[in-house]
């Protein structure tokens, strides 16, 4: 029933547990597809240039965080596809799952940086406020 | 018919030149109209404080930050990436306008300007890509940690109110965003600053006491210097190392925006631009600069895509001059200190401080001693060359290290050794250490299959290995060499021992 599956990580463990989730849900009808989309924040932008600095491309590290997302997709036989977005996490994956009408969005409940989002309001609660499709919050 | 082929993808290429060109000015209009406003507002003070830290007069900033702006606009490589004047830039010109004065550091300006053309003509670009990452964390590190030791002049003798009227910008400047990112919290901080300092009648030092402000458009002016080689031995030095900094950054920041948008861009045509943006800037009173790190991201993020982002940004911080320029006296230096205590935070890298542990140790120590250097010669050009030095040692230290292994063969008369890794300048002399020269052997067999000859000091090694055996009259015989080995021994193989000898 949830054909178009949109999935948000970031590579770390809750997220993990969030693609165990969606390739589950996906495995319950052959048409659906899961977006495994990752956010590169802006507030970033200055370090990630500067650690890929010598790299060939800069999505390599982040290709690298969501292999274990799709090695796992692949093995269950679920089609995705990956999507790379820049900008703000909570409002660049609103505004995908809204533009791209998902059925559900499924996300972890803290990402990496557990500091930070206890003090400014984590990114899935402003997904689960402002999303217009069921959010699957994976603790 | 190759003629007429040849003009039809000329004519193709030329109108697809002038779509290219279409998009990259008028794509996102009402985006890049909106950013530059934005960015002018944020380069005001950024701009005079680091015409502070260079010694020179507020205009000379804001002159070069209006006019390096405009021309990239039109010449530069990246579309959407913010250039003018900058910390690093003004670091390195200190001494420079000290010993020398102004009209010193315009043909300065001038001649990176020239040089760095040159880099883009050459498309010595790439080069860039030899300073290895952790000099380039290392620079970023080091830069700010001098624009923070540069404001530190400014808390000399002063009271409690300079203190808290820094905090106050702080505080400004950090917690405004949480509110709103409609305007630039910078700004805000200002505005507010420099009212309380107004209207409050607080006695504290302002732009105006450390700098005139005229409000007029820039002129052209042929630098007043004696044009001799006595010129050029002063400013060459300050030009290369000012040409270096500024592509590294701009093309660090180049790589930022390419990421944020993600789309590509021409680093040799940015240098190119750079170079002719800094010429322009030099003959209308402007000091050097380069792309900017954090007004570039400023512009990505408010919307900025296209060029027309810069040239609105270039022209509106010039309006607010004329319009504004005398309340911009006014503007406290603590307001300006609390934007540079910004700028010098969000420059550092301080994921490199909690990864300096997970890093190799080599890395971590390219990266401290291209701070060191940085912080005591006050030159981010030599903690640039150090720091590259350094890691081109450890490089072939690394790649020094040969293995040797012995087989002995027919019953003993016979010794095989079998060499693995690169001979060069750095590790002949450990190989030579590696044989046995007194063996009771009567033939000796170097396998090269795993090596590669890389210089006159590799043969050099070889035909003193065979020379050593042979006075012990052990024959040698070489097997497995590669191509480019045999060719190289070919070329110089022999030579060292008959002339040594």
């Amino acid at each position: 029933m949830y054909k178009k599956i949109i999935l948000a990580t970031d590579g770390s463990e809750h997220s993990k547990r969030a693609a165990e989730n969606a390739i589950h849900i996906a495995t319950c009808s052959p048409e659906s597809t899961i977006d495994v989309v990752y956010v590169a924040d802006t507030g970033h932008a200055k370090s990630d240039a500067l650690s890929n600095w010598n790299s060939v491309d800069v999505n390599d590290s982040r290709k690298r965080r969501i292999r274990e997302v799709e090695g796992r997709a692949k093995e269950a036989g679920v089609s995705y596809q990956i999507k790379i977005l820049h900008g703000d996490p909570g409002p660049s994956i609103i505004e995908y799952a809204n533009k791209n009408a998902a059925d559900i969005l499924i996300i972890g409940s803290r990402g990496l940086n557990g500091v930070q989002e206890f003090v400014l309001g984590s990114v899935s609660h402003k997904v689960a406020k402002r999303a217009n499709c069921p959010v699957l919050i994976v603790k | 018919m190759r003629d007429e082929s040849y003009y039809t993808t000329n004519r193709r290429g030329a109108k697809l030149n002038l779509q290219t060109i279409k998009q990259e000015w008028f794509g996102n209009i009402r985006g890049d109209v909106l950013a530059g406003i934005v960015v002018a507002l944020a380069l005001i003070p950024e701009a005079i404080a680091f015409s502070i830290i260079a010694g020179v007069d507020p205009m000379v900033g804001l002159y070069a930050s209006f006019c390096i702006a405009i021309i990239i606009a039109f010449v530069g490589g990246r579309p959407g990436m913010i250039s003018a004047a900058t910390g690093a830039m003004a670091l390195l010109m200190i001494t420079l306008i000290a010993d020398h004065g102004l009209q010193y550091l315009f043909a300065a300006t001038i001649l990176t300007g020239i040089i760095q053309i040159l880099f883009g003509v050459f498309k010595l670009a790439s080069v860039m890509k030899f300073v290895p990452r952790s000099v380039m964390v290392g620079f970023v590190n080091a830069l700010a940690i001098l624009i923070f030791t540069s404001q530190l002049q400014h808390f000399v003798g002063e009271g409690w109110v300079m203190y808290a009227l820094v905090g106050l910008t702080l505080a400004i400047i950090y917690l405004l965003p949480r509110i709103t990112k409609a305007i630039p919290s910078t700004l805000v901080a200002i505005i507010v600053v420099t009212a309380i300092a107004v209207f409050g009648n607080i006695g504290i030092r302002t732009v105006g006491d450390l700098g005139n402000l005229t409000q007029q458009l820039p002129v052209f002016l042929i630098p007043s210097i004696p044009f001799n080689l006595e010129t050029l031995i002063i400013i060459f030095p300050y030009s290369l190392a000012l040409a270096i900094v500024g592509l590294l950054e701009s093309l660090l920041t180049a790589n930022i925006v390419d990421d944020m948008t993600d789309t590509e861009s021409n680093k040799n045509r940015e240098s190119r631009g750079q170079g002719i943006a800094n010429v322009v800037t030099g003959f209308f009173g402007g000091m050097a600069g380069c792309a900017m790190i954090g007004q570039s991201v400023i512009n990505v993020k408010s919307g900025g895509r296209g060029r027309l982002s810069s040239l609105v940004a270039g022209l509106f911080l010039m309006f607010l001059i004329i319009v504004l320029g005398g309340i911009v006296v006014q503007i406290p230096m603590a307001a300006l200190a609390g934007v540079m205590i910004m700028v010098a935070i969000g420059t550092f890298d301080w994921s490199s401080l909690t990864n300096l542990h997970r890093l190799p140790r080599t890395d971590a120590v390219v990266m401290v001693v291209t701070v060191v250097t940085v912080v005591v010669t006050h030159d981010l050009s030599k903690g640039v060359l150090a720091g590259v030095l350094l890691s081109a040692i450890f490089f072939a230290s690394k790649i020094s290290k040969v293995k040797v292994t012995q087989i002995v063969a027919l019953e003993g008369s016979k010794k095989v050794y079998k060499v693995n890794g690169q001979i060069f300048f750095a590790s002949v002399n450990d190989l030579l250490d590696k044989f046995d020269f007194s063996d009771s052997v009567k033939e000796v067999e170097i396998d090269l299959s795993y090596a590669h000859l890389w210089d006159d000091s590799a043969i050099g090694a070889l035909d003193k290995i065979e020379m050593k055996f042979e006075q012990n009259n052990i024959h040698v015989t070489y097997s497995g060499l590669n191509e480019e080995s045999k060719h190289l021994k070919k070329q110089i193989g022999g030579f060292s021992k008959a002339s040594g000898h």
